[in-house]
């Protein structure tokens, strides 16, 4: 940082205001920088206001025409100006919880390995791997769901887990490849870096001290996890798992690459289905205007749900922290 | 005392339960252990579980990529298979160019009001600097998709329904540009303030001390000394917004011909990979979407390595 002083304090001294109008030494002098400030950031919050108002006022006609139907209705048929978002919003939650059901083991097991087991050497190789892996561009993911996943899917998996359960609900029906399960796993996949970074960063603050402590009371490998790496990074581990929920729910066209695009209630896992992004994503192009108002309520179901959850994960973040406070 | 006499004691509680505590850990070390060794082993094996299917997205990208990857892929535009010649699927070079304008006209907008409202944010706490922190935070989690149907809203036929017709409006790529600045500058915003909060408040107070306005000293003491960090920011966000698709899904118009003008319709890399891989009857043209991604991939790694090369390096710096 020393570098940084001595290269730039004779810049600021030889700017011409300082030595020549001693005067403008005062609090009015700021003024600018204030305006400047002050005047592009709310340039900014202009535009938020305005995105906000165009999702909300483009779905109005939706909402004068639908009324709540557009939430509770069941049927979403934009060919007869049926809007119902219910199979669709179950289809955001399904996909979703499917991505979490394997994500939420699977990446903090993941993320404990890196951290507490695995050597220091190979640490490093996993946390870049995993950032950099972060950063594909959902498309991508997309893309491999469908042209590699999806035929695995299909001629492998689905028909292993219909033997497996003897075609039960809720693995049965037409083994597509494409499906509400596939879309589920590649949410899955896409999500499954995001766990791993943020809470392998958050169990590697959990103090040395308390880690040897316990250990030191003759504590278990698995008890010392349990007991004081885990609680002491719940926090973190709650606002991992916010992130990629939120993530899961909005998750847009690798969802529409993958899921079928198909507006129907799934039954089971194997149902081609929709999600709210995904049919905004699919239908958007070529709708008619009452579709487009139609859509424009979708996405403010979708903002609306995705505003929950991040409410809900704040709200666990601070009840955690203040337990952990209190202690 | 003789040992008699110890004997004749009478038993002490805090004796009992240490006693207890002993045989308790004894007796259940077995149980513990095994337990220990299975959650461990149930460790190691998520750890392989999360492997595998990263693994073999990035096999998959590199195996059938890189047989896509010639001179004329990216120099040519996309072409129609014929019966004749199935596998002429042209080239990216429109997709690539118009992401790069695309992103870069974004930045030129999206660059300078990141960084104001950083600095705003880190200079500030004042009611109004305080709601656009969480505003950042909340936009930053956002579905992308949203911005697509707003860009559309406001650029492509906003103008129209209020009987303006501005030059470069309809579908632009200046309306992917918007899309993508309003996604970038909340990512800019808080990661600048984070990096000019890094800034030692000593050097800050000195230039002050010196009789330099606030701006002066934002200018020449404060943002040179967080450049490394917003360089940072910038490259995160770029790496962010070359490979959003749903945004620009239906604002760009997605030609097929290349051109550097944003005020015409244009392409980009990831809407291009989503039509091919999705809507393409061609099996040549779904397979030639690796081609792409896997150059949209190391595009995107570049960037993000940059990113990472600048931080570590800032880190050792401050050390």
């Amino acid at each position: 940082m020393s570098e940084v002083l001595i290269n730039t304090s004779p810049q600021a001294s030889q700017g011409p205001d300082l030595a020549e109008k001693p005067k403008r030494f005062s609090a009015k002098s700021d003024s600018a920088y204030w305006i400047v400030l002050y005047g592009v950031t709310g340039l900014f919050a202009l535009v938020l206001v305005a995105f906000l108002l165009s999702i909300i006022g483009s779905s109005i006609p939706a909402w004068r025409s639908s009324g709540l139907k557009l939430i509770f209705g069941t049927t979403w048929d934009p060919n007869n100006d049926v809007f119902g978002a219910l199979p669709l919003i179950a289809g955001t939650v399904e996909s979703t919880l499917i991505a979490l059901f394997l994500a939420i083991p699977i990446g903090l097991g993941t993320a404990l390995a890196i951290v507490h087991m695995i050597p220091r050497r190979f640490r490093v190789f996993f946390s870049s791997l995993v950032e950099l892996l972060a950063a594909v561009p959902s498309v991508v993911y997309g893309l491999w769901g469908l042209l590699v996943v999806a035929p695995w899917f299909q001629v492998t998996v689905q028909p292993a887990l219909e033997k497996a359960t003897g075609n039960h609900w809720p693995f049965s029906g037409q083994e597509e490849g494409v499906s509400l399960l596939l879309a589920g796993f590649i949410l899955f996949v896409m999500v499954l870096p995001l766990v791993v970074a943020l809470s392998r960063d958050v169990i590697a603050v959990v103090p040395n001290d308390q880690v040897e402590g316990a250990l030191s009371l003759g504590a278990s490998q698995w008890q010392v996890l349990r007991k004081v790496v885990l609680p002491g990074a719940r926090t973190g581990i709650i606002g991992a798992i916010t992130l990629a929920t939120a993530r899961a729910l909005g998750e847009t066209v690798a969802v529409a690459m993958v899921i079928g695009g198909n507006p129907l209630f799934p039954h089971s896992t194997f149902s081609t289905a929709a999600t709210l992004a995904s049919t905004i994503a699919l239908e958007f192009a070529e709708a008619t205007p009452a579709q487009v108002a139609a859509l424009g309520a979708l996405a403010v179901i979708l903002m609306a749900m995705t505003a929950f959850v991040n409410w809900v994960g704040r709200r666990m973040v601070q009840r955690a922290a203040i337990r952990a406070g209190g202690k | 005392m003789t040992v008699e006499a110890i004997q004749e004691l009478p038993p002490d509680p805090i004796l009992e339960r240490r006693e207890l505590v002993q045989r308790t850990a004894a007796q259940t070390l077995g149980r513990r252990t095994l337990m220990s060794k299975f959650m461990v082993a149930l460790c190691g094996l998520a750890l392989i579980a999360a492997l595998i299917p990263l693994v073999a997205v990035i096999i998959s990208l590199l195996q059938k990529g890189l047989t896509w990857w010639s001179v004329n892929f990216f120099t040519q535009v996309p072409a129609i298979p014929s019966i004749t010649d199935p596998n002429n699927v042209g080239g990216v070079a429109n997709a690539i160019v118009g992401s790069a304008v695309i992103v870069a006209v974004a930045s030129l907008f999206a660059i300078p009001i990141g960084v104001i409202a950083g600095i705003l944010l880190a200079d500030s706490d004042s009611r109004f600097a305080n709601i656009m922190r969480a505003v950042a935070e909340i936009m930053t989690g956002l579905p992308s998709i949203l911005l697509g149907i707003f860009a559309y809203e406001m650029i492509v036929v906003g103008f129209d329904n209020y009987g303006i017709h501005l030059p470069g409006m309809g579908f632009s790529g200046l309306a992917g540009s918007f899309a993508l600045a309003v996604l970038m500058v909340p990512i800019i915003m808080k990661a600048a303030e984070t990096a000019l909060r890094g800034v030692p408040g000593t050097i800050k107070e000195a230039g002050l001390a010196l009789g330099a306005r606030k701006s002066v000293v934002a200018r020449k003491v404060i943002i040179p000394g967080a450049l490394p960090g917003l360089l940072t920011a910038v490259l995160l966000s770029f790496a962010r917004a070359v490979g959003e698709t749903a945004p620009l899904l239906w604002v760009i118009g997605a030609s097929d011909v290349v051109t550097w003008n944003p005020k015409n319709e244009m392409a980009a890399m990831p809407l291009q990979i989503f039509q091919w891989a999705l809507n393409s009857p061609y099996p040549s043209q779904r397979d030639a979407a690796w081609g792409l991604a896997l150059f949209l991939v190391v595009a995107v790694l570049i960037i993000n390595l940059a990113a990472r090369l600048i931080a570590a390096r800032l880190q050792k710096e401050r050390r």
